[in-house]
This record gives structure tokens, C-alpha cells and sequence, in this order.
């Protein structure tokens, strides 16, 4: 069998695919909810928003912990060095930022006055008081952080696609959800 | 005239003369809310406000307590919501600006401990609350510190779309901290 046809775990890509919709979920309704006008939906949106973030915080918390222990396939032996120190620092960007996004978040929230309580139930510590200079400044960072966001995972689906269209190896099929073990291929 | 005719006069004249109101020192007192949006704690306060308090722990039955709130300081703790609120469907600030509290009776429940039971109107809609407080004596200055837990639909706070609880609570808790000096 040969080592670089191995599929991630089932948990790895579940994880990643589940992070991906969250990501991209909240992602849009946040582009969405800042510009509606004060009404009991935007201040649903508001919580919805803050709740998907968190979710993604702690699926990341888990998925980090799962890849330190189940050692992801090494990439296929015909890409290029550069190729995979751009990916290691591509993916080192991506879990940077699914963790410092929902941080930033929270603590603008805490700023701004409102704390997070998690699904309605569950509040989260404040770590800042409330300051209004704070709070804007929190605001441009989360947009900050969410734009480089969106080029790094722009980058990410691009270079996939490459590896799948082009080099025609099995990167992107080895984190494909929904697939059986192609086990008995080889 | 003989002098000892007047006394019965002059103890009528310190029983019925109205006790003089303590001075409220107004920038170390606050009316301060909090409100839960989404299960989510929020607090605002009114900036401004007036209180005519007259108050004796051995005379508790002269004691009163009048406040009046002026509605548009409000500061709900964001502008959106500050614009928000002052509209009719909330306080309807341009047709009923202020906010009245006037004490009924005053108890005394525990040590320093007591409860004002009087009538709150709100947006032209009178309730009976029971405001529950502390009055600390240091020096000449007293402060009077309690809560109180409002329904805002009863006083049709917040009404159409935002009359959903599950958004915005029905419960509103109230606190107050009232520095004042007395004027005895």
C-alpha cells in the first residue's frame, strides 16, 4: 500500500469540514447582521454569530489535540520542498487564525459591553472591561483578522484544486468527507 | 397671652410641619438597569434624574421618596440602542419624557434594611412596586442603596417586534444608589 494514498482520519476530516462550514456560516452571517438595523433578529444573529465562533474555537482545541496524537499522511514524495513548507505555513495560518478570530471576537464583545454567554446558558468570563476606544480597535482587528482569513483559505481551496486538477494527486482526495477507506485500491 | 397656651400649638406645629428634604448630592448617585438580551446581561443608567427624599429611621411613617427619570438620558450602554429606545414603540420619549417613582409606605425589614412601596408610572401607565434598600449613615450623609425587578410589558416598554421575550427579557432589575445629605 502505498503511504501516500492514505486518507486522513475520519475524525480529522469531519473535523475539518465541520470547521469549514462554521467558518464559512458565520463568516457570511457576519457580513450580513452588521449592516441590519437594531431589531430582536439582529440581536439573535448577534448571539448566533458569537455561539458558531466559540463552537469553532473549542472543534479546533479538539482537532489541534487529535493531530498532535494521529499523525496526518505525509505529502505525496513528487511535490515540491517549497511547496511543502508553503502549505506548513499556509496551515499553520489557518489554525492561528480559527483560534485568534473567536478570541478577538470575545474580547470585543466583552469591550463593547456584552458578554458572551455561551448558547444562551453558559456565560464566558469578561476579560476586558468595557471601553468604547477598546472596542473599536477589537472590531478592526476581528475584520483585520478575518480578511487575512479569507486569503489564506482562498490560497488553501486554490492549492487543492491545483493538487486535484493539475498535479492530479491524492491531496484533496485524502480529506474528501463521505468517502469508504480506499483500502483494498492499492 | 400666657406662654404655656402656646405649647400644644407649637407641638401641633412640629408634628404637622413637613420634614425638610435631605440634599442629594446627585454626582454620587446613580439609576442604573439591567436588562437581558439573549440571556445576555446588559446594564444602562439614566444620567438624569431628580429625588426629594425625606427620610428618618425613627419617623419611618413621614418618610418619602419622590424621583423623577428623565427618559432620553438614558444610556443603554450602545448608540443603536439608545436611538432605538426613545422611540414610541419603547419609552415614546417626545410624548412622555419622564419616568416617576412616588413612595406610598416605608417599613423598616431588617437592620439599615427597609422597603418603599409606591407607585411607578411609566409611558403614562402606573404600577405599584416594592423597592427594597439600605440607608448607610456616614458622617451627615447618608446613602440609600436598593432594586427593584420591573415587567417592561406592563408599562408597554418595548412593544410589536420587540414585545418577543425570548429576545428581550420582561424583567428589567432596577437598582438605585442615592447619596444625600440630611438636613437635620
Amino acid at each position: 500500500m502505498d503511504i501516500s494514498s492514505q486518507r486522513y482520519t475520519r475524525v480529522a476530516i469531519t473535523l475539518h469540514w465541520l470547521i469549514a462550514a462554521a467558518i464559512l456560516c458565520t463568516f457570511l452571517l457576519g457580513q450580513y447582521m452588521t449592516g441590519l438595523q437594531l431589531s430582536p433578529a439582529k440581536l439573535k444573529l448577534y448571539s448566533y454569530h458569537k455561539w458558531i465562533g466559540v463552537t469553532i474555537f473549542l472543534l479546533v482545541l479538539i482537532r489541534l489535540a487529535w493531530r498532535v496524537t494521529h499523525r496526518p499522511p505525509p505529502p505525496p514524495a513528487s511535490m515540491p520542498a517549497w511547496q511543502h513548507s508553503a502549505a506548513k505555513i499556509a496551515h499553520f495560518f489557518l489554525y492561528a487564525l480559527t483560534l485568534c478570530i473567536p478570541i478577538s471576537g470575545w474580547l470585543m464583545s466583552s469591550a463593547s459591553g456584552f458578554q458572551v454567554v455561551y448558547l444562551g446558558m453558559l456565560p464566558i468570563p469578561d476579560l476586558l472591561g468595557k471601553s468604547k476606544d477598546l472596542a473599536d480597535q477589537l472590531k478592526q482587528l476581528h475584520e483585520a483578522l478575518n480578511w487575512l482569513m479569507l486569503l489564506v483559505v482562498a490560497l488553501h481551496v486554490a492549492a487543492a484544486l491545483k493538487h486535484h486538477l493539475v498535479d492530479r494527486d491524492d491531496v484533496l482526495w485524502r480529506m474528501l468527507p463521505l468517502l469508504k477507506q480506499r483500502s483494498a485500491s492499492k | 397671652m400666657r406662654l404655656h397656651a402656646l405649647f400644644p400649638l407649637l407641638a401641633m406645629m412640629a408634628i404637622s410641619a413637613p420634614a425638610p428634604a435631605d440634599t442629594v448630592d446627585y454626582a454620587k448617585s446613580e439609576i442604573t438597569f439591567v436588562s437581558k438580551q439573549m440571556n445576555v446581561p446588559v446594564q444602562g443608567r439614566f444620567k438624569k434624574f431628580t429625588a426629594q427624599i425625606v427620610f428618618d429611621p425613627r419617623k419611618l411613617a413621614s418618610a418619602k421618596a419622590e424621583i423623577a427619570v428623565d427618559l432620553a438620558s438614558i444610556d443603554t450602554g450602545s448608540t443603536e440602542a439608545d436611538d432605538e429606545v426613545g422611540k414610541k414603540g419603547w419609552f415614546n420619549t417626545s410624548a412622555f419624557p419622564t419616568a416617576t417613582f412616588s413612595s406610598k409606605a416605608v417599613t423598616q425589614t431588617g437592620p439599615d434594611r427597609y422597603e418603599a412601596r409606591g407607585r411607578l408610572s411609566i409611558k403614562g401607565i402606573g404600577q405599584d412596586v416594592i423597592a427594597s434598600f439600605s440607608a448607610r449613615r456616614t458622617g451627615d450623609a447618608v446613602t440609600y442603596e436598593g432594586a427593584f425587578t420591573l415587567k417592561r410589558l406592563q408599562f408597554k416598554i418595548g412593544e410589536g417586534i420587540w414585545s418577543d421575550t425570548d429576545t428581550v427579557a420582561d424583567e428589567v432589575q432596577v437598582k438605585f444608589r442615592i447619596l444625600a445629605t440630611g438636613n437635620k
